[in-house]
């Protein structure tokens, strides 16, 4: 088991011949997801990768039966192919894109709930169910099949944390990387309850950072309804205030969310928090 | 992207939202005119600048006296001003704004924001205008009215009234406060805003509402299709190093420590100075190289980053996941002996052919120090600088 993806997820691409669609599908279907196509509107037809090539998303699922979808598209047009997707009763959809417009999301996030479909990101790095299916950009190789249940705001630090889970051995259920923006489609939250349920996942490492309360809300969830361990870590200690950290999310405004309040949230709901970021694997090995 | 007071104004008022009459002085020669155009009981002089916190650091003048005004003026115009919530430099003053004064019965506050937790635009009222809302919101939080926007309905007259009549307005002022409020709402969806604020808007002895201040956020991601709003930019209000950063695609912020750090990844680069501060150092920078480090890339961030003469130690982080660190560290070792750096830099890479990468660094002759995992790059940093280990 796992959560969200595994061997049987049918995937297509939307932003499919453009550069990174192109580049990420290789490496996807490389790993061995079950990649069955991709969408460009106007190139519906022609073969990409091997892959047919659809001119709508609507076009993509009646032909392949697709059940997820990943999206490269360029920032503008997000918004558009989340709808897409929805639209066409894609029920995983996963946005990789960065600087999409906080309102775009606002609204196709309102129509992804109302759908009761699920949006990953945006500006995120994906899903990832070791040896089994990779949704998104991280690289496959540090990953392993295991116990380990990472959910994460970040790119490259949940790369870190997934390295040293890996490293110690225990290896992961499943990887989702949440996204940096201010109002992702999926939070810590949603992926704790996924967690909890699964039999695979014996242990959660939570990776957040500085911005909003979406680690105080992680907190108070964890406190009423999970029994498994959780490991925690909060990026942005020495963040100052009012700035944005590369993250359009991770921002300390009017003084609130800062990492200090995230960790002390987490600490009170019993959870066990890192200080150190070089030390994920050690306090997993360590405390569980 | 932030906005100016005046720049503000003058959205509102094209979305029939009412604003004091008023003018603007970008420099000393145009202080006359404005004065005599805007003649009256008394002028209202504001520094524009990107922050709060303008009438205790004197940015703010009321007077009647007319040598007393264009003093001001020709005093602030050009100056800097300090406030609590800038830096000990503070922000140029190149305009101020010159204003009718009004007659003041109440200051209220009215804010709109997009609240995360919620996924809503929401809108925020008080009958605390005039003093810091983040002291309301922790002290009396039962002083702050709320209405959330479902996002296919928008506003409705219901929250508008409730809002109104919460905020103890009578007879034709909540007619006024409901337009007010779509004027608003209105201004900040189409203009793809993050913060909107009004602190205060007053209730005039007349009974009239009017916005005697206004902050505006713009959301960054937008401004592609906002041309009008990319206009407004004003360059001088920001850190020379965080545009030359932008330009380059690299995010970079200011701190004051003096251990400059070079990172892919926001989150990495936080963790990063984290780690440098836990092992007794203090980051000078935040910075993200992003995915897609090239030698051109590398080479500017570097300059960038030593360009803050407090820099002592350069420590560059890189988690090669598809980027290849072979690549990564050919574009640090030309970087380095491109920008001739005399400073120590430590590299840590890992991920992707990262054992190609620590062979050419330990090849090149330069003087690289090359760490083994996280930790040991931010013991040899901070030990390299001649900080606690």
């Amino acid at each position: 088991m796992s959560i969200l993806v595994d061997k049987n997820t049918k995937v297509i691409c939307q932003g499919f011949t453009g550069k990174q669609g192109t580049f990420h599908s290789e490496q996807a279907v490389a790993y061995g997801t079950a990649m069955v196509g991709g969408v460009t509107p106007g190139k519906g037809g022609q073969k990409h990768l091997g892959l047919p090539v659809f001119d709508t998303v609507r076009d993509a699922v009646d032909e392949t039966g697709a059940d997820a979808s990943v999206i490269y598209v360029p920032a503008p047009f997000c918004k558009d192919a989340v709808l897409e997707a929805v639209d066409a009763g894609i029920r995983l959809i996963v946005c990789i894109t960065e600087g999409i417009p906080t309102q775009d999301m606002l609204y196709a996030g309102a129509v992804v709930q109302e759908a009761g479909a699920r949006l990953i990101g945006p500006n995120c790095p994906g899903v990832i169910t070791p040896g089994e299916c990779k949704i998104g950009i991280m690289p496959g190789d540090i990953h392993m099949p295991g116990k380990v249940g990472v959910v994460s705001r970040s790119g490259t630090l949940t790369y870190e944390a997934v390295k040293q889970t890996t490293d110690i051995g225990y290896g992961q259920s499943t990887c989702i990387g949440i996204g940096g923006d201010p109002l992702p489609g999926t939070n810590f939250v949603d992926c704790l309850a996924m967690f909890e349920q699964d039999p695979q996942t014996e242990i959660i490492l939570m990776v957040g950072e500085i911005g909003g309360t979406a680690e105080e809300e992680a907190a108070e969830y964890i406190k009423n309804h999970i029994s498994k361990p959780v490991v925690a870590y909060i990026a942005g200690m020495t963040a100052p205030k009012g700035k944005r950290m590369g993250h359009a999310g991770a921002i300390i405004a009017g003084g609130k969310g800062t990492a200090a309040e995230k960790f002390a949230a987490l600490e009170t709901a019993g959870v066990n928090i890192v200080k150190s970021p070089a030390d994920l694997g050690a306090t997993i090995l360590d405390k569980i | 992207m932030n906005l100016h007071e005046y720049q503000a104004k003058s959205l509102f008022e094209k979305y029939g939202v009412a604003v004091p009459r008023g003018q603007v002085i970008g420099a000393s020669e145009e202080a006359e005119a404005a004065l005599t155009e805007l003649e009256g009981r008394a002028w209202v002089l504001k520094a524009q600048v990107h922050a709060g916190g303008r009438g205790k650091a004197g940015g703010v003048k009321i007077t009647s006296d007319r040598s007393e005004a264009i003093d001001f003026v020709n005093r602030l115009l050009g100056s800097r001003l300090v406030t609590y919530q800038t830096d000990n430099k503070g922000q140029p003053v190149n305009q101020i704004l010159v204003e009718e004064p009004c007659e003041i019965e109440r200051e209220l506050y009215v804010g709109l924001v997009v609240d995360r937790s919620l996924r809503r635009i929401t809108l925020m009222c008080s009958t605390e205008g005039g003093v810091e809302i983040e002291k309301v919101a922790q002290q009396s939080p039962h002083k702050i009215l709320r209405a959330t926007l479902h996002p296919m309905v928008g506003l409705q007259p219901f929250q508008c009234r409730q809002l109104a009549f919460g905020l103890k307005l009578q007879g034709e002022q909540i007619k006024q406060f409901g337009q007010l409020l779509s004027g608003l709402c209105r201004l900040f969806q189409e203009k793809d805003l993050s913060l909107l604020e009004i602190n205060p808007l007053v209730v005039t002895k007349s009974g009239q509402l009017l916005c005697l201040d206004g902050k505006i956020n713009v959301d960054d991601n937008a401004l592609f299709r906002h041309k009008d709003l990319v206009e407004l930019r004003d360059t001088s209000q920001e850190d020379d190093r965080e545009i030359r950063a932008k330009e380059w695609d690299l995010s970079y912020i200011a701190l004051d420590g003096d251990i400059g750090c070079m990172v892919n990844g926001a989150g990495l680069a936080m963790a990063t100075m984290d780690l440098i501060k836990l092992h007794g150092g203090h980051p000078a920078n935040f910075l993200d190289v992003g995915g897609t480090a090239t030698k051109e890339r590398v080479a500017e961030a570097f300059k960038i980053i030593l360009s803050d003469e407090n820099v002592k130690g350069v420590l560059v982080n890189i988690f090669g996941g598809i980027v290849r660190c072979d690549l990564i560290a050919e574009g640090v070792v030309g970087a380095v002996g491109e920008v001739g750096i005399d400073v120590p830099v430590v590299v840590r890479l890992e991920g992707n052919k990262a054992d190609v990468g620590h062979d050419i660094l330990e090849l090149s002759g330069l003087n690289i120090i090359v760490a083994a995992n996280l930790r040991d790059a931010a013991q040899k940093i901070v030990s390299a600088v001649g900080g606690r280990q």
